[in-house]
C-alpha cells in the first residue's frame, strides 16, 4: 500500500471519503513525517495539537456526511500568514514571539474548507530573498541531493528558493501534502523549481492579502504549492475570492478549476518570448523549453513567437518598487505596538526606534529598505520610483500586445537549479534569479510552475506558464499538459 | 550613482535603522552597486507613459459609513511590549 504521506490531495480525499483511513490516521502519519525531517528546518512552529484536533473534527463531518472541500487536508501554513493564537514571525526576528488575534483570510478560508494545519513553515525573512538564507530562523535545506559524475549523492546541502522555502521542503518531502506561498517576484515558482512541486501565483487580487504580512503591496499575492497540477487547482479554489478587508480584492466568481482540467489545449496559442532566451542560458534548461513547447504541442497547442521588449528592465523596476513598498510597509515595526523593543540606557523613543530595528532586522531587510527609503526620498523619487512605474507600464503593455497573438507564454522558471548555501552572496547575482519570474508579477498575472525534468546532476527543473489576467484556469490546463508529458517522477 | 557615507548616514536616519560606524563604507559599496544597476532604467524613453497605478483595473469598493468594528482594546493591545492602563507605553518623549 502507498504511504499515507505520498498520497495526492485528490488520492486523499478519495481514501477519506472511502474511509479507507481516517483523517486522524493522515494528519498522524504526517506529524510522524514532520518530526522525522526536523533536519529540514522547514517549520518555525509545529501545531500538532491543533492538527489532531482539526483531524478529529474531520473524522466527525466525514462520518455525518458533511465534510468540506478540504476535510482532513495536511497542510502547512507560511509564517507569513496571520494565524489566531499561533505565532507569526514573517521569517523576522522582529516579530518573534508575535501571536495574532485573528486569522487571515486565506488561511481562513482553507481551515473552513476543512484543512488541518501542521505548522508555520520557515521562509525568508519578510519574504525577502530567493534561498531562505535570510530567514531568522535558520535556513531550510532542500531534500533533494545533487549527484556527482561517479552517480553518488554529494553531501553539498542545497537551498531550496525562497522565499516560500519552507513550503517547498517540507511538499516535496512528503512531510505536508500541500502549503500555502506567497509570491512577490517568484516566491511561489523559483522554490517549487528547486525542489519539483508545482505551484501557482493567481492574478493579482484573486486572493485576499488581508492578514498577509505585507512586502510589496502592488505585488503580493497568495498561492498553493503542492505535488500536482489538480492538487494546486483544488486548493486555488479554496484560496481564491472576494475580500471586503482587502481594496485590491477582485469582485470576481471563483471556478471550480479543478472541474476545468482537462489537459486539452487544441485551439489554443502558446507564445515563446523570445527576449527570455538569454545569451549564455543552460543547455539543458534550454533543451527542456523547446521539449515543452512540443509537448504542449502534442496536446493540440499551436505554437507562436511573441516579443516582449521591455523584459531586460523588469528586475531593475521590481528592485525600485518592491523595496520602495518595503520600506514604506515595514515602517510599523517600530517597537510600540507588537514585535521586538529594544530601548538604549537612557534612550528617548527615536533612539527606541532604531536601535529596535537595527536589531530586529537582518541585513538583507534592512539593505532593502534602504535602498526603497533612498529612491523615494526628496529630489529621487521622480528618477527613481516614477520612472520605474512608467517602465512597468510598458512591461505590462507588452503583454498586452502578446496577448493579441497568443493564449498563453511558456518559459523556464529560474535560469538554473537548486544551488548550493553561499553560492550567491552577491545580493545582485541572487536577484538575477528571478529574471524569469519577475516580469509576470509586475503585470499581475497569473504564473504557475511545473516540474518538467531533472539537470544533469539529478536535480528537478520546472517550466513556467503565464496567462492573462483571471484565466488561471488555462494556465493550470497547460500545466496538466506538461505535467501528463513530463512524467516527472523523481522525488528526493 | 554612487553613494557616499553621508548618503548612507543620512538614509538610515530617514529609515530609522540604527548602523553603527564600521558598517557604514561597506554599506555604501552595496547601494552604490546596486543603484547602479539600476540606473540603466534611465536609456528607457517614458514620453508620454504613464506610470502604474493599479496593475488589475479595479474599482476601490465603497461601504456604509457605520462603525463596524471595536470593542478589542484588549486584543489591539495583546501584542504590545509595554501596555499600560489600555494605552501603548513608550519612552518619554518630553524632558
Amino acid at each position: 500500500m502507498t504511504a499515507l504521506t505520498d498520497l495526492t490531495i485528490a488520492g486523499m480525499k478519495a481514501g477519506l471519503a472511502a474511509r479507507d483511513f481516517s483523517a486522524a490516521e493522515l494528519t498522524a502519519a504526517h506529524l510522524a513525517a514532520m518530526e522525522g525531517a526536523r533536519g529540514l528546518n522547514a517549520f518555525i512552529v509545529e501545531t500538532p495539537d491543533i492538527a489532531t484536533a482539526q483531524a478529529a473534527a474531520a473524522d466527525a463531518a466525514l462520518a455525518k456526511g458533511e465534510a468540506k472541500p478540504l476535510a482532513g487536508i495536511p497542510l502547512g501554513i507560511k509564517d507569513l500568514f496571520c494565524t489566531k493564537g499561533v505565532q507569526t514571525t514573517a521569517g523576522s526576528k522582529i516579530l518573534q514571539g508575535f501571536i495574532p488575534q485573528y486569522e487571515s483570510t486565506v488561511s481562513g478560508k482553507l481551515l473552513a474548507d476543512g484543512a488541518v494545519m501542521l505548522g508555520k513553515l520557515n521562509m525568508d525573512e519578510f519574504a525577502m530573498g530567493s534561498s531562505n538564507e535570510t530567514s531568522a530562523y535558520g535556513k531550510v535545506i532542500s531534500p533533494w541531493k545533487a549527484r556527482d559524475s561517479d552517480g553518488l549523492h554529494s553531501n553539498r546541502e542545497l537551498v531550496p528558493g525562497g522565499s516560500s522555502g519552507g513550503s517547498a521542503a517540507a511538499v516535496a518531502a512528503r512531510i505536508a501534502a500541500g502549503a500555502t506561498g506567497t509570491d512577490t517576484g517568484g516566491s511561489i515558482r523559483q522554490p517549487a523549481a528547486f525542489v519539483g512541486i508545482s505551484g501557482i501565483k493567481p492574478t493579482y487580487g484573486r486572493c485576499s492579502r488581508w492578514g498577509v504580512v505585507a512586502f510589496a503591496s502592488s505585488l503580493d499575492q497568495a498561492g498553493p504549492m503542492a505535488r500536482t497540477v489538480d492538487d494546486c487547482a483544488l486548493l486555488l479554489t479554496s484560496m481564491c475570492g472576494y475580500d471586503a478587508k482587502d481594496s485590491t480584492s477582485l469582485n470576481v466568481p471563483v471556478p471550480d478549476f479543478a472541474a476545468l482540467l482537462t489537459g486539452d489545449l487544441r485551439g489554443k496559442r502558446v507564445g515563446v518570448p523570445k527576449e527570455y532566451r538569454l545569451d549564455g542560458m543552460d543547455a539543458t534548461i534550454a533543451r527542456l523549453w523547446d521539449q515543452g513547447l512540443e509537448w504542449l504541442k502534442a496536446a493540440g497547442a499551436t505554437i507562436v513567437d511573441v516579443s516582449l521588449p521591455h523584459t531586460r528592465y523588469a528586475l531593475p523596476v521590481y528592485y525600485i518598487i518592491a523595496p520602495a513598498e518595503a520600506s514604506s510597509n515595514l515602517a510599523r515595526y517600530d517597537g510600540v505596538r507588537y514585535g521586538l523593543r529594544v530601548t538604549p540606557p537612557g534612550g528617548n523613543l527615536a533612539d527606541m526606534y532604531s536601535a529596535t530595528r537595527a536589531a530586529g532586522f537582518g541585513a538583507e531587510v534592512k539593505r532593502r529598505i534602504m535602498i526603497g527609503t533612498y529612491v523615494l526620498s526628496a529630489g529621487f523619487y521622480d528618477a527613481y520610483y516614477t520612472q520605474a512605474q512608467k517602465v512597468r507600464t510598458l512591461i505590462a503593455q507588452d503583454f498586452e500586445r502578446a496577448w493579441e497573438s497568443c493564449d498563453l507564454l511558456l518559459t523556464p522558471t529560474a535560469p538554473s537549479a537548486a544551488f548550493a548555501f553561499g553560492d550567491k552572496a552577491d545580493p545582485l547575482a541572487m536577484y538575477l534569479n528571478d529574471v524569469f519570474t519577475v516580469p509576470a508579477s509586475l503585470a499581475g498575472l497569473p504564473a504557475m510552475s511545473v516540474p518538467a525534468g531533472l539537470s544533469p546532476d539529478g536535480l528537478p527543473l520546472g517550466l513556467q506558464i503565464i496567462g492573462k489576467p483571471l484565466d488561471e484556469a488555462s494556465v493550470l490546463n497547460a500545466g496538466l499538459a506538461i505535467e501528463r508529458a513530463a512524467g516527472f517522477t523523481a522525488r528526493p | 550613482m554612487s553613494v557616499n557615507d553621508d548618503t548612507v548616514r543620512k538614509i538610515a536616519r530617514l529609515a530609522r535603522i540604527g548602523i553603527v560606524e564600521t558598517q557604514v563604507p561597506a554599506l555604501a559599496g552595496e547601494l552604490s552597486t546596486i543603484l547602479g544597476w539600476i540606473e540603466q532604467l534611465g536609456e528607457v524613453d517614458t514620453t508620454g507613459v504613464a506610470p502604474m497605478t493599479a496593475v488589475i483595473p479595479n474599482h476601490l469598493a465603497w461601504r456604509a459609513d457605520v462603525v463596524n468594528d471595536g470593542d478589542i482594546q484588549a486584543k489591539v493591545l495583546a501584542n504590545a511590549p509595554d501596555a499600560t492602563s489600555g494605552f501603548f507605553a513608550v519612552p518619554k518623549v518630553i524632558e
